[in-house]
């Protein structure tokens, strides 16, 4: 059985930061859930933190440094992925927002997607709900019902290992129902990709289309 | 291989002196370039088309015209001609009128446009702009070689009887380049009617082209135009030369930071690295631009973007000196050592009337006596139309 690769992406600030320890307990929490569901897991993590030097040129230029080019391969690799970020402002964190906004649509597409939030207070947890659920939803990814959110209050609380453990179990059984795969690989034609997206580069160019008839000097689609 | 310079026709504030051109002193400043390419030995002068400041060149043929008065043997170019919110009648009449003016020195590049209130402003809807540019190439293709044309689209009114004057000189339609820097369909159409295809390469690293570059060969292949090798390719690129790569990048590196497009994004050095863009010696230009043909085959034109960024005139008059005298002589004798055999030559009026005509004389245009009217027989012209290219 090759190992199922889970992609995590994570905008922790500093060393440690409770973002990093959050996802590490995400980590274990979907490992241990794949040996429970029969999936071996591989885990990569992207630090948005060490990308920042390549993103004014991602930003300003779809430019893409070696570690942009590297953490889109991990993406376009992955069998699912987990999202985390710091809350700034009742907003997650800009570096997190811009990684995520550089990247071509149909990256993630079909993933299923542990989306987690940490901050000071309790006050902004509903932004994993709200904001990063909405990004990832908008990219197709498939986020898992139970959404993570940590304060510095639930490192002493059992409740939050065991919401890990729930958002980690859904996770590992969305990644052994093949979902990913299938919407991934056969069912791909269904979704719109842009051409030269870092999915679609290898594929062959689709001729059968409206477009490519009009291109081809054929009558144009009637209206309606 | 022809090599020539694409400008923008941006107005751009010079950062090193603050001074702004206006659009008088910009607009007859492109005159003066265009004319330098030609006596710097350059074979193609192209220009944008914008609708919106900062850019002067919203009414391409005019420039051209007057360019083309002022030279001999220069080529006269767009890059490029806005294919979606230009009514595709209009192309026709105004680049048919080009072409006669300049003795058939010209061609025109296809393009979609950068900026999404140009649908608005002339009252398209952007979100529908690849179907209005292919669409609107078809009909183009068939102004320009039927006599009469009957027509019904999406978009624009139908027509009926209609003749677009005047026609094409020679018989023969201005040659077609398409432009396109991600979108299949326009590689398509390009090769499906064996016109040649452009890939202004300036923004984007290399491999992105390069897919689109080899689909078109093998779909020209395919439609029967003759091998992939024959298929016609352009290439945009960028370059700013001085006698030692330290002095262009010192040179140039103000205007870079400070430019609209690139500015306050990568760095020159990264820009550098990962696009065409080349700033330093014409060996350093000329080792570069050997390196397109690596990528993309034989080629048939290459254009240089060299008037912008605020670059003052008397700047950009050296490096048109540069490039004709130090850059492109080596590159004209390199890429012809390399060249492989049965690789098309690039597209001129000469070369086409040829190959319509081979010997015979090329049709002429006399509109019959008290013509009325297109809709009542087949022609409105005296001569008989002949299949065209």
């Amino acid at each position: 059985m090759t190992a199922k690769k889970l992609v995590i992406v994570h905008a922790g600030m500093s060393e440690t930061s409770s973002t990093a320890m959050l996802v590490g307990r995400i980590a274990s929490a979907v490992a241990k859930a794949g040996v429970e569901h029969g999936v071996e897991i591989a885990t990569r993590v992207v630090s948005v933190r060490e990308l920042l030097p390549e993103l004014p040129a991602a930003l300003g230029s779809q430019h893409f440094g070696p570690g942009f080019s590297s953490a889109i391969d991990a993406l376009r690799e992955a069998d699912a992925l987990v999202v985390a970020s710091p809350v700034y402002k009742a907003q997650p964190s800009g570096a997190l927002n811009a990684f995520l906004q550089v990247l071509d649509d149909d990256l993630v597409q079909g993933l299923p997607t542990i989306v987690a939030a940490t901050a000071g207070t309790k006050r902004h947890a509903l932004v994993a709900d709200t904001d990063m659920r909405a990004l990832l939803t908008y990219m197709r990814a498939l986020v898992v019902p139970t959404a993570l959110f940590a304060t510095a209050d639930d490192w002493a609380d059992g409740a939050l290992p065991a919401r890990v453990d729930r958002a980690a179990g859904e996770l590992a059984l969305l990644m052994q129902s093949g979902f990913a795969e299938s919407v991934r690989g056969g069912a791909s034609g269904r979704y719109r990709h842009d051409f030269g997206s870092a999915r679609t580069e290898d594929s062959p160019i689709e001729l059968d289309t409206d477009l490519m008839r009009i291109a081809a000097g054929g009558a144009p689609a009637r209206k309606a | 291989m022809q090599f020539g310079l694409m400008s923008v026709s941006d107005v751009t504030r010079d950062p090193t002196t603050t001074a702004t051109p206006s659009e008088a002193e910009r607009i007859k400043s492109m005159v003066r370039i265009g004319v330098a390419a030609e006596e710097a030995g350059l074979d193609v002068f192209a220009v944008g088309e914008h609708h919106n400041p900062p850019f002067v060149s919203s009414s391409p043929t005019t420039l051209l015209a007057h360019i083309a008065a002022m030279t001999e043997r220069i080529i006269l170019s767009t890059s490029t001609t806005l294919i979606t919110t230009n009514d595709p009648v209009r192309i026709a009449e105004e680049y048919a009128m080009l072409q006669h003016l300049a003795d058939g020195r010209m061609d025109l590049m296809l393009g979609r446009g950068n900026t999404g209130p140009v649908y608005p402003w002339f009252g398209q809807n952007g979100a529908q702009s690849l179907q209005l540019a292919l669409e609107n190439y078809n009909l183009l293709h068939e102004l320009w070689r039927k006599d009469v044309v009957d027509w019904e689209g999406s978009f624009r009114t139908p027509l009926q009887g209609f003749t677009s004057t005047p026609r094409p000189l020679d018989g023969v339609a201005p040659f077609v380049w398409h432009g396109s820097i991600r979108t299949p369909e326009i590689a398509e159409q390009a090769a499906f009617y064996g016109n040649g295809y452009f890939a202004n390469h300036i923004f984007w690293p290399t491999h992105h082209f390069k897919r689109l570059i080899d689909f078109y060969r093998q779909r020209f292949e395919h439609y029967g135009h003759g091998t992939r090798k024959q298929a016609i390719v352009g290439l945009g690129g960028q370059t700013f030369i001085a006698k030692t790569s330290q002095e262009a990048h010192a040179q140039f590196r103000p205007y870079f930071n400070e430019a609209p497009v690139y500015g306050h994004g990568p760095t020159l050095e990264e820009f550098e690295n990962s696009t065409p863009l080349t700033v330093g010696s014409p060996q350093e230009v000329i080792d570069k631009t050997l390196t397109f043909r690596e990528h993309f085959g034989d080629y048939q034109r290459q254009l240089f973007l060299i008037d912008h960024a605020g670059l003052p005139e008397k700047t950009v008059l050296e490096q048109i000196e540069l490039l004709g005298n130090e850059v492109v002589p080596t590159l004209r004798k390199e890429l012809d050592a390399r060249r492989e055999d049965g690789v098309a030559d690039a597209p001129t009026h000469a070369g086409r009337v040829a190959a319509q005509y081979g010997d015979a004389a090329p049709r002429e245009f006399r509109p019959g006596a008290n013509r009325g009217d297109n809709l009542v027989g087949p022609s409105p012209y005296l001569e008989p139309e002949t299949a065209a290219v």
